[in-house]
């Protein structure tokens, strides 16, 4: 993993590499190096599966951390490309000539977290929320509970207990 | 506006508790998050409810209005009792086994059905089989969540099957949510969108709370209580109105017949 992220660094600028698992490693770049490392890595350096494309909200920093992890399968190793996006008019550039599955998990991320994916196939119709307007519910200023509430409909009856305390009154009815 | 829907709630060999009739609330529209991020929702017609030429097998070219040619324009109506109280309870015990269920696994929950058609479960003995499409059912087990998109699907099922027809709600999620209670995806109260014979409680319920559940239907029919597709012909308007409150892109006929 270290002789990658070196071979990788003299082609882009990378940050730290956070290598979790002697067989997985992850790094940070800039958005415009992207595409370049994640070209050589598949061309050159036989990381030709991309495993999935998911996003990460970081509210308090204003921004949407994409991770693109890519898989060896020979080796059994994976690498992931971490970028850093501002959360705000939140847009990226689409990978499906690459993989074509990024069109899929691109079409998500615009879904749920309200990512522009300009040019990525389909990438405008409806993935799982049928006439969703408003919020993407997965970016973390929405509020699930209090939009379940308004919209739909409710049957009383449902209790709530605090664990701690019920469990007492279960075990130590007449107190400690 | 008062719901008059007998649901009960079945758990094990027992039934544990009766719902009372419940207020529809006057629910506002959806109302969009403040500073919300929104995009614009563009419906595309669907291409197969167009109106457009179509060539027939003889080479006659002749125009189709799919939603006036290949569905029925009127709503769902009431089947009325049969003439005499004795033919009816001959039909109601004779619907009473045969119950065919539709093998539509809406949620987690279908795979409580699995075992039942095994030889340990075997629900067939008890004259219940699964069918493949909603024209040859007359039961369709809710089985778990339903989120909205799915929703869609299941009254389309629903209404495509014959009458007398029944719905089982299975799980906790179909009762009041479960643990998808604050989900922004999943109806809470299944019993809004389609009348609910029976509900069988739990995450998931065993294979044996099914079939007593089944067998708990089947004392309803043969009383003459499922009455749940009356139910819905009666009710359409208030039925249609809460599907379509959650349902946001509907692009389908009222009643899908």
């Amino acid at each position: 993993m270290r002789e990658l992220y070196a071979r990788l660094k003299e082609r882009c600028a990378l940050g730290e590499l956070t290598q979790q698992r002697p067989n997985l490693g992850f790094v940070t770049l800039p958005r415009e190096q992207l595409r370049q490392a994640l070209t050589h890595l598949r061309d050159s350096e036989g990381y030709t599966h991309l495993v999935l494309l998911t996003a990460v909200d970081w509210l308090e920093d204003g921004q949407f951390q994409l991770t693109y992890l890519l898989s060896h399968r020979t080796q059994g190793r994976d690498f992931g490309l971490r970028v850093l996006i501002p959360r705000m008019d939140a847009e990226m550039d689409s990978i499906h000539d690459l993989w074509p599955t990024a069109a899929t998990y691109q079409r998500e991320l615009r879904e749920m977290f309200g990512i522009q994916f300009p040019g990525s196939p389909g990438v405008n119709d409806d993935f799982i929320l049928e006439g969703w307007t408003g919020m993407p519910p997965y970016r973390r200023d929405f509020d699930t509970k209090r939009f379940s509430e308004e919209n739909y409909n409710h049957r009383p009856g449902r209790e709530t207990r605090d664990p701690t305390t019920y469990m007492k009154q279960q075990l130590y009815p007449g107190g400690l | 506006m008062k719901v008059e829907l007998e649901s009960r709630i079945v758990e094990g060999p027992e039934v544990v508790g009766v719902e009372p009739a419940l207020d529809l609330q006057g629910k506002a529209l959806p109302a969009v998050q403040p500073g919300a991020y929104s995009r614009t929702v563009t419906l595309m017609p669907r291409a197969e409810l167009e109106r457009r030429m179509v060539k027939g097998p003889d080479g006659v070219e002749f125009e189709v209005e799919p939603l006036r040619d290949y569905y029925c324009e009127a709503g769902p109506t009431v089947m009325p009792a049969a003439y005499l109280k004795i033919v009816e309870d001959l039909f109601n015990w004779a619907r009473s086994r045969s119950i065919w269920i539709l093998g539509f696994g809406t949620g987690c929950g279908a795979i409580e059905m699995r075992p039942l058609m095994t030889p340990r479960f075997d629900a067939y003995r008890f004259g219940i089989q699964w069918r493949p499409t909603p024209r040859q059912a007359n039961l369709f087990v809710i089985s778990g969540y339903l989120s909205v998109k799915t929703l869609k699907r299941a009254i389309r099922c629903y209404e495509q099957m014959q009458n007398p027809k029944y719905v089982v709600g299975l799980g906790s999620c179909t009762i009041n949510g479960g643990m998808y209670w604050d989900s922004y995806n999943t109806i809470k109260r299944l019993d809004d969108y389609l009348p609910v014979d029976v509900y069988i409680a739990g995450c998931m319920p065993r294979p044996e709370a099914l079939l007593q559940g089944f067998e708990d239907l089947k004392k309803l029919i043969r009383a003459g209580k499922a009455e749940g597709a009356n139910q819905y012909a009666e009710r359409f308007d208030w039925y249609k109105a809460n599907q379509k409150q959650i349902i946001h892109d509907w692009d389908m006929p009222d009643y899908n017949w």
